[in-house]
């Protein structure tokens, strides 16, 4: 457990002593706070003739939903600068004999940098939580949907960012890994178009395996223990991917 | 300490280390020599539990490096080939990363860095960044590293490489007084580090051990027989006869440059001093005596003789060219 938080801790700490993590956060906040801003002016418009015609306004389903639905492709984008360092780095520059000579486990290793990631997805995430604060300062969004969505991001991004340890471990050049970690996040992201030429089952199927039909009922707010399992499959699946890489090149050295 | 039974590590189709066995003796410094890509660096790394081997077993520190890992890495120390720095942390942040992850117990941690910087005479650039280091003091914090846990067994895969000689003789004299507690492999291809810091020598070529013996064997083993040059001015005559003549003498061997005519090898019997009569001889017939000393087959003579395909004038050659220096 210590090793692996003192691989987790020199992650994160990577990410914030070298310009990565500080460049991340600021373009991150930046298009953010831009999406906020126009769906807010947005929201506002709809609530004023809303309110001339006497029907209901939707904070959750307006606004809230529409912005974070953003925050969903801003993380498509980010994530995949995030991970292809990970192993790619060590590899290159010789670390990767360190770390497989210390008495640490390959699981350990591959969980710290996972944990390492997390950590600066939570730093980025953090970003909208004061945004949100205002939100119920002058208004009364309802809470849940706004947790589970929180939920929904972490479990998705642990999906990304396990694929793209499993990418950034089988190369030792990091655009390489970067371009073909974005490519597998987008078709995992699109996949579910593809159902709808199939048939029935293949729909079912292609639905399945998209990552964002499994956001949709963490954004409306229902905690459904399916979608749980799913997200929970593919990063155990991810990491398994992983630890067998770093074997494999251990074998072939 | 180490029992490196019938290793072989194959890569695809290539063979980097085929089937070799030693041990090294708890205390010991162990020398590793091979020319370049002879399967040194391969050995090492199977030894510190890098790469698991094809055939064969390595037990490090009495763990068996397969079966029990994390056991046998916690008892061995590593410098590898590159130091395994991360650029971006000072020497401190680096070695307290190390330590943590090599299970240095927190209360000693600090203590740890502050002595093994002490010792690989790193103390004066703690704050600054590894990336920034000259080669130097990179091989240095990286045999730093390898100092933390204070582990039996110590494993440095070209420890001198890319020093000054000032630093080489330091470095060498640390690992000297680091055999005893720890028990060291290095590996080389500078031959005189062997015959200074090491008790004995593996000297493998081809991925095969050609042979594992102290320095002294190995160089005894070279000096079978005892070798006199001369240079002679024989006034046109060949005396080539004559020397054979003498007493003791087993052969005559020309070993002329073209700035040093008139010079011959003569070998002798081991133990049979022919100088005397050698000069006798020569001086009696009125040639003029230009040089005598005798030639002592090195450690290098040894070494490139078991590490070159066996053709006579492939050994003979550097062999005289070295005797010449």
């Amino acid at each position: 457990m210590s090793n692996m938080l003192a691989i987790a801790r020199k992650e994160l700490r990577s990410y914030f002593t070298s310009p990565i993590g500080v460049v991340m956060i600021g373009f991150f906040a930046l298009i953010y706070g831009f999406f906020y801003a126009v769906m807010l002016q947005a929201f506002e418009r709809q609530a004023m003739q809303f309110g001339q015609s006497q029907a209901p306004v939707d904070l959750n389903g307006d606004m809230i939903r529409p912005l974070f639905s953003n925050v969903l492709v801003v993380l498509l984008f980010t994530l995949p600068l995030i991970t292809m360092r990970t192993y790619a780095e060590e590899k290159r520059s010789g670390t990767m004999e360190l770390l497989l000579t210390s008495p640490l486990t390959d699981l350990q290793i591959v969980f710290g940098k996972f944990l390492g990631a997390m950590g600066l997805i939570a730093a980025m995430l953090a970003i909208t939580l004061p945004h949100i604060g205002i939100l119920f300062w002058y208004a009364d969004p309802e809470w849940k949907p706004i947790v589970t969505t929180y939920l929904g991001f972490f479990l998705m991004a642990g999906c990304f960012v396990s694929i793209g340890l499993f990418i950034s471990s089988v190369t030792r050049n990091q655009i390489i890994a970067g371009m073909a970690t974005f490519a597998v996040f987008l078709l995992l992201w699109v996949i579910d178009w593809m159902g709808s030429f199939m048939g029935s089952t293949g729909m079912a199927v292609f639905n399945y395996l998209s990552i964002t039909q499994h956001f949709e009922d963490f954004a409306r707010g229902v905690l459904d223990t399916k979608h749980v399992v799913y997200y929970a499959s593919v990063i155990v699946f991810g990491v398994f991917l992983t630890m067998r890489s770093v074997e494999t090149e251990r074998w072939r050295g | 300490m180490i029992e490196v039974q019938h290793l072989t590590k194959q890569y695809g189709d290539v063979t980097a280390v085929n089937n070799i066995s030693f041990t090294v003796e708890r205390g010991e410094i162990l020398g590793f020599l091979g020319p370049n890509g002879a399967g040194k660096t391969t050995t090492m790394r199977v030894l510190t539990g890098y790469m698991p081997p094809t055939e064969g077993k390595a037990i490090v520190a009495g763990y068996d490096v397969i079966e029990k890992p994390l056991e046998a890495k916690k008892r061995t120390g590593y410098l590898p080939e590159t130091p395994p720095l991360y650029p971006d942390m000072t020497v401190r942040e680096y070695l307290t990363f190390c330590s943590r992850i090599k299970g240095v117990a927190s209360a000693d941690r600090k203590s740890r860095i502050g002595v093994v910087m002490e010792r690989t005479r790193v103390s004066d650039m703690a704050d600054r960044q590894c990336g920034k280091l000259s080669k130097g003091y990179r091989q240095r914090v990286g045999l730093a590293q390898a100092l933390l846990h204070n582990p039996d067994v110590l494993i440095l895969d070209e420890p001198t490489a890319g020093l000054d000689p000032k630093q080489i003789l330091e470095t060498r004299k640390l690992i000297r007084e680091l055999a005893g507690d720890h028990t060291v492999v290095l590996s080389t291809h500078i031959l005189p580090e062997v015959s200074q810091t090491c008790q004995r020598v593996v000297i493998i070529n081809k991925g095969r051990v050609v042979a594992v013996d102290s320095v002294e064997n190995l160089t005894a083993r070279a000096g079978t027989s005892s070798a006199v040059y001369v240079q002679i001015d024989a006034l046109g005559a060949d005396p080539r006869p004559v020397l054979q003549a003498v007493s003791g003498v087993t052969a005559v061997v020309a070993s002329n440059t073209a700035d040093r005519p008139g010079g011959f090898d003569v070998q002798s019997n081991t133990g049979d001093d022919v100088r005397r009569e050698l000069a006798a001889a020569i001086v009696t017939r009125g040639w003029g005596l230009l040089e005598l000393r005798p030639t002592r087959r090195s450690l290098e003579d040894v070494f490139l003789h078991l590490t070159t395909e066996e053709t006579p004038e492939d050994v003979a050659e550097p062999a005289t060219e070295t005797a010449h220096e």
